[in-house]
């Protein structure tokens, strides 16, 4: 429930709503920049997702060390799992 | 401790932990809170509690939102979704909670539109792409999520997106530490404040249980150090007779919070008068629910909401576990009707949840032990 996951952002997509290209190690989802709208994001920048929405910036050692909590949780398959789903099964089939 | 040498840094760790053992004063016995599942989880995964002296106890908080939600409010939900072309949407956490006539799971099993989406921004999406037919969002979950909540319905009027509302069950963490701090059967000497809802609201909300309640708080990070350190600073703050709120997660947590996220609340939500939380009963001014101008995007306004009001089984011990009065261990069924496979409570359901993690990390632990011994 309070998976916080690290990603780095690749690329803004220009909004309204602000959206952004994010990259968790290997998987590509767009994520909601919606929270982070004080804090001026920039490709580079590490972020942790929440829910498919960036609520804090971090540091590269912050993003490395979360993703290792998450492993050393057992909950790294869970983020991924998260992660990946961003996006997926909104089309019209169940 | 099984996975101390997978740790990063594992001799700050023993340092730490021989600092929590120097410290402790022997005369004492130090009962402190963590507040959050996250915490709960970490603690038993980490097996901290073979770190800490028998007088430093570690007693569970309410801070898992999938175990205080009273069964009522999950057929509440189900029973808008029964109503025709309702697809209902939750996350993946809830699909398995049991409602009084089955979790959400087993009535997807039935026939239900049941979908999980991991973001409430997804959820829109779905009903973007399903003009005819309505998208219910099950939105649960404290302050680290109730944001996401706020800006998806902010989405969804700029889009004037008709064919999709919330069901909001979002409640907020300070009046139930202050709850927990006015129930006489509680004796708490200092809390581990959350650490991604403290990424939300900050530090400030805080000050009043140092001020006026005098206990200290110290918020956490999830890592082992992490929660020995702050175990640290509320043994030194209660050994000094000083009562403060310190940020050990500083690297995360900003003193005021996300200013963002603050506003994104403040524009969608309004505090309830009260709200039921499993086993802490009803706690005015507790959970958010939706402004009136959004109305349109409110289940509770649109649909006819039951209000059902189920009590927990009889012999299932969950509210005086979710208090922290009795240990998941000391309940009638846990372990034996009660179980993560199938969960009775739903302190049983979540990974979060005291009665899962201590089943998942000590009780299976206990019982290779006693298989290895026979």
């Amino acid at each position: 429930m309070c998976l916080a996951i690290p990603g780095q952002i690749l690329e803004l997509i220009p909004g309204p709503p602000l959206l952004a290209l994010v990259d968790v190690t290997g998987v590509r989802r767009k994520v909601d920049l919606g929270l982070l709208v004080d804090e001026n994001p920039v490709p580079g920048d590490w972020v942790l997702i929440h829910v498919g929405f960036a609520m804090s910036k971090i540091s590269e050692q912050g993003a490395h060390e979360q993703m290792q909590m998450l492993r050393m949780l057992g909950e790294d398959e869970a983020a991924m799992e998260e992660v990946s789903g961003y996006g997926q099964g909104v089309s019209t089939s169940p | 401790m099984k996975y101390v040498d997978e740790f990063r840094d594992p001799a700050a760790i023993a340092q730490t932990a021989a600092e929590i053992r120097r410290i402790a004063d022997p005369e004492r016995h130090y009962r402190l809170m963590e507040v959050c599942g996250g915490h709960t989880h970490a603690i038993y995964r980490f097996g901290l509690k073979d770190l800490l002296p028998d007088n430093v106890e570690l007693v569970h908080g309410p801070g898992c939102p999938v175990c205080v939600l009273p069964m009522g409010r999950i057929d509440d939900g189900l029973a808008i979704a029964a109503q025709p072309d309702v697809i209902f949407t939750a996350f993946g956490d809830m699909m398995r909670v049991p409602g009084a006539n089955g979790s959400p799971l087993e009535h997807k099993a039935r026939g239900m539109d049941v979908r999980i989406v991991y973001s409430p921004a997804d959820a829109l999406k779905l009903a973007e792409n399903n003009p005819e037919k309505h998208v219910l969002f099950f939105a649960i979950g404290f302050e680290t999520t109730a944001p996401s909540t706020a800006l998806t319905l902010l989405r969804a009027r700029d889009k004037s997106l008709h064919n999709f509302s919330v069901f909001c069950n979002h409640v907020t963490i300070i009046p139930a530490i202050r709850a927990i701090l006015d129930s006489p059967d509680m004796r708490i000497d200092a809390f581990l404040g959350p650490g991604h809802v403290s990424t939300v609201i900050g530090c400030r909300p805080y000050t009043w249980i140092a001020e006026s309640e005098h206990k200290p708080i110290a918020v956490s990070g999830f890592e082992p150090l992490d929660l020995l350190q702050s175990i640290v600073m509320a043994l030194r703050q209660l050994n000094d007779g000083r009562a403060e709120v310190e940020n050990q997660y500083q690297r995360v947590v900003p003193w005021d919070g996300n200013r963002a996220a603050l506003r994104a609340m403040a524009q969608v939500f309004e505090l309830r008068p009260y709200f039921e939380w499993r086993g802490l009963g009803f706690i005015s001014q507790s959970a958010l629910r939706i402004k009136d101008e959004f109305s349109e995007w409110d289940a509770e306004h649109r649909f006819q909401v039951p209000g059902v009001r189920v009590t927990d089984p009889k012999a299932a011990q969950c509210g005086e576990v979710l208090k922290g009065v009795l240990k998941p261990s000391q309940c009638k069924l846990f372990g034996k009707e009660c179980t993560p496979e199938h969960p009775i409570g739903a302190l049983m359901v979540s990974s979060e949840g005291s009665c899962a993690a201590y089943f998942n990390y000590e009780h299976r632990k206990s019982g290779e032990l006693v298989g290895i011994g026979a």
